[in-house]
């Protein structure tokens, strides 16, 4: 839709080199990847010195840091294992992510290739290509991820929007018995406060 | 010449009160028991002593007798405090507007602090013109202020497979709701020129995580701020100082913080935050992506297993908040015996678009054993579901989006836990 008003002349025209420097963003179709490369080889060394401390030798994760390889087929699961192999739509995404945000502690000091060389790494952990596998600008959207057709568009306004918009609904007499199913008392993992608890005793019994 | 205490005199009352100490008893003294409260019938040292100067506080804090209202985290939920969730303290809190101190927070790479003369909004893409604008900018269009509530899409994320977390801090505090001052974004992107092919934008953080998030144009046009206020003073650096996004009835996460920059694009970008995050999971294995909206949502604040009855029988007020992305919250329900009986609630309180509601159900309690609930209505028509009517559409591993119906167990000692029920 294109906007039509009346302007107020604020602001300045960005430079091309500061849209350069902040236009990093990567899109499915590979719009905005740069120019590079980098191989699964290289890749491996890169992410054994920056990567493997948290996601693991293989990208297994350690402790509660996100797993990154692994898990296909498992989304069905009743504890699914979401990994960029069994889970993400886009390569894309890997390589803006990885690019703008990682690692943790340290972001955006990692070099074109460097990303391209992990991205590589990251696909063969999850078996998409072999170990000699080189990825480039050039060749970026020939190797799909699997899950990318399990998307699909909010969907609620064909569904739960129309039954959960009731013109009636129950007021008085609406079940006979009520039984208790589920208690977080018996699961006990929430955060103590007894200081609370003292608090809002002195000031309400 | 000006005179000036530092600090409070010693009184007359407490220098007695030393010497009595040494001496024995004041009371045993002579002077007669007053009947009655003391605390009525005996001066009390803030009836006699002077108080803090107005230079004493520059800025102020609650009570110290409030020290316990504050956000809390469960460290079990995330793998560091930096990427992490803090929770707002529903319980203790009354009305509809949450104080900015205890604001939730959720960070991706931490709270950023950034000096607001060396910050940039750049807009770019298939705009006429891109742009970069300073703070001082900004301040120069016009401005609007809108009270809307923030929640994050994993609000309540821990309860899909039944009752976990003891206390609404915990199962709902991931919601605040403030006045915003800003600028309409679609300012902006009208200085900037949008072009006919632009169909979505990107806005980007500035902080160590770059939050990305696609959304319409269409919405961008319509409701989204560009604020730098909330509740009247600054941004606070955890709330995204000095720039933040609002993007009114969606979810948190698109409220991009620190906000620096905002591209204009034909297609989504899909990035991780939309694509690896945020989608939900459904129980047959395929995903909905782009779930913006958050659904109409209620829960009882008190009685909750953080706030008890400590009262016993007699008069009680039971009270709570209301929420919905798609509109104003016209009517809660509230039982207090499972469901088989409701009661319209009492609103109280403004009813603003996509902002909380708060509500108050006064009840007679007779101290027998109680199971709360609340469902709200909001003005298109939609009644909050129960948990179950949502995991028949979703199944238990969607993480977002869980607005189920909560329930209270009251047991006659006032003491409230997080149930389920049939």
């Amino acid at each position: 839709t294109p906007v039509a008003a009346e302007k107020l002349g604020l602001g300045r025209t960005a430079t091309p080199d500061e849209v350069a420097a902040w236009d990093i963003d990567v899109r499915p179709d590979g719009l905005g990847l740069p120019e590079g490369s980098g191989s699964v080889m290289d890749g491996e060394e890169l992410y054994s010195e920056k990567c493997s401390v948290c996601h693991g030798d293989f990208g297994e994760a350690v402790g509660r840091w996100p797993v990154l390889a692994g898990g296909q087929d498992s989304l069905t699961n009743e504890r699914p294992v979401k990994t960029i192999g069994s889970y993400w739509p886009y390569l894309s995404t890997v390589w803006d992510y990885v690019h703008r945000a990682m690692p943790f502690g340290d972001a955006q000091s990692l070099t074109d290739d460097e990303v391209y060389a992990i991205v590589a790494y990251l696909m063969y952990l999850n078996d998409l290509v072999d170990d000699d596998f080189v990825l480039s600008k050039e060749n970026f959207l020939e190797v799909p991820l699997p899950n990318e057709a399990n998307f699909f568009m909010d969907d609620r306004a064909d569904g739960e929007l129309k039954e959960f918009a009731k013109a009636e609904v129950c007021m008085s007499d609406c079940k006979d018995a009520v039984e208790i199913t589920a208690r977080a008392a018996i699961i006990d993992v929430t955060p103590e406060d007894a200081e609370a608890r003292k608090a809002r005793e002195a000031k309400y019994s | 010449m000006t005179v000036s205490f530092k600090g409070k005199k010693p009184s007359r009352r407490a220098f007695l009160k030393g010497a009595a100490a040494v001496g024995g008893t004041l009371a045993g003294a002579g002077a007669a028991h007053a009947a009655g409260d003391p605390l009525i019938t005996e001066v009390q040292p803030w009836n006699n002593e002077l108080g803090d100067g107005v230079d004493v506080n520059p800025y102020g804090k609650p009570s110290e007798f409030e020290s316990h209202v504050k956000r809390r985290t469960v460290e079990w939920l995330t793998a560091d405090p930096v990427s992490s969730i803090n929770f707002t303290p529903l319980h203790e809190l009354d009305g509809i507007i949450t104080p900015n101190g205890l604001c939730f927070e959720r960070h991706h790479g931490g709270a950023a602090h950034i000096d607001p003369a060396k910050h940039r909004l750049m807009i770019n893409g298939l705009v006429d013109t891109p742009l970069v604008f300073t703070m001082a900018d900004l301040m120069r269009f016009p401005r609007e202020n809108h009270v809307y509530f923030l929640e994050c899409a994993a609000n309540s994320g821990m309860e899909w497979r039944g009752s976990q977390l003891n206390g609404c801090q915990f199962t709902h505090g991931m919601i605040h709701n403030v006045m915003y001052t800003g600028v309409k974004l679609k300012h902006l992107l009208e200085e900037a020129g949008v072009k006919t092919n632009g169909k979505w934008i990107l806005p980007e953080g500035a902080d160590a995580s770059g939050m990305t998030r696609s959304i319409p144009i269409e919405k961008a046009l319509d409701d989204c701020l560009v604020a730098w206020k909330m509740n009247g003073e600054a941004l606070r650096p955890e709330q995204g100082y000095p720039l933040r996004l609002v993007v009114p009835g969606w979810e948190g996460n698109m409220w991009v913080k620190w906000l620096r920059r905002i591209e204009v694009g034909d297609e989504p970008w899909h990035h991780r935050e939309e694509t690896s995050k945020y989608t939900d999971l459904l129980e047959d294995g395929t995903a909905r992506r782009f779930t913006w909206e958050m659904d109409a949502k209620s829960v009882i604040t008190n009685p909750s297993p953080q706030a008890p009855i400590l009262h016993g029988k007699g008069p009680t007020v039971l009270t709570g908040l209301a929420w919905s992305g798609r509109g104003t919250i016209p009517r809660v329900d509230v039982t207090i015996d499972g469901g088989k009986n409701w009661h319209e609630a009492r609103m109280s309180g403004p009813s603003l678009d996509k902002s909380m509601h708060r509500f108050y159900f006064e009840f007679d309690w007779d101290g027998s054993d109680l199971l709360l609930q609340s469902r709200a209505h909001d003005s298109t028509g939609y009644v909050q579901p129960t948990k179950d009517e949502l995991r028949k559409y979703r199944g238990t591993n969607s993480i977002y989006h869980n607005n189920g119906i909560q329930t209270w167990y009251v047991n006659k000692h006032g003491e409230a836990e997080n149930v389920e029920i049939s």
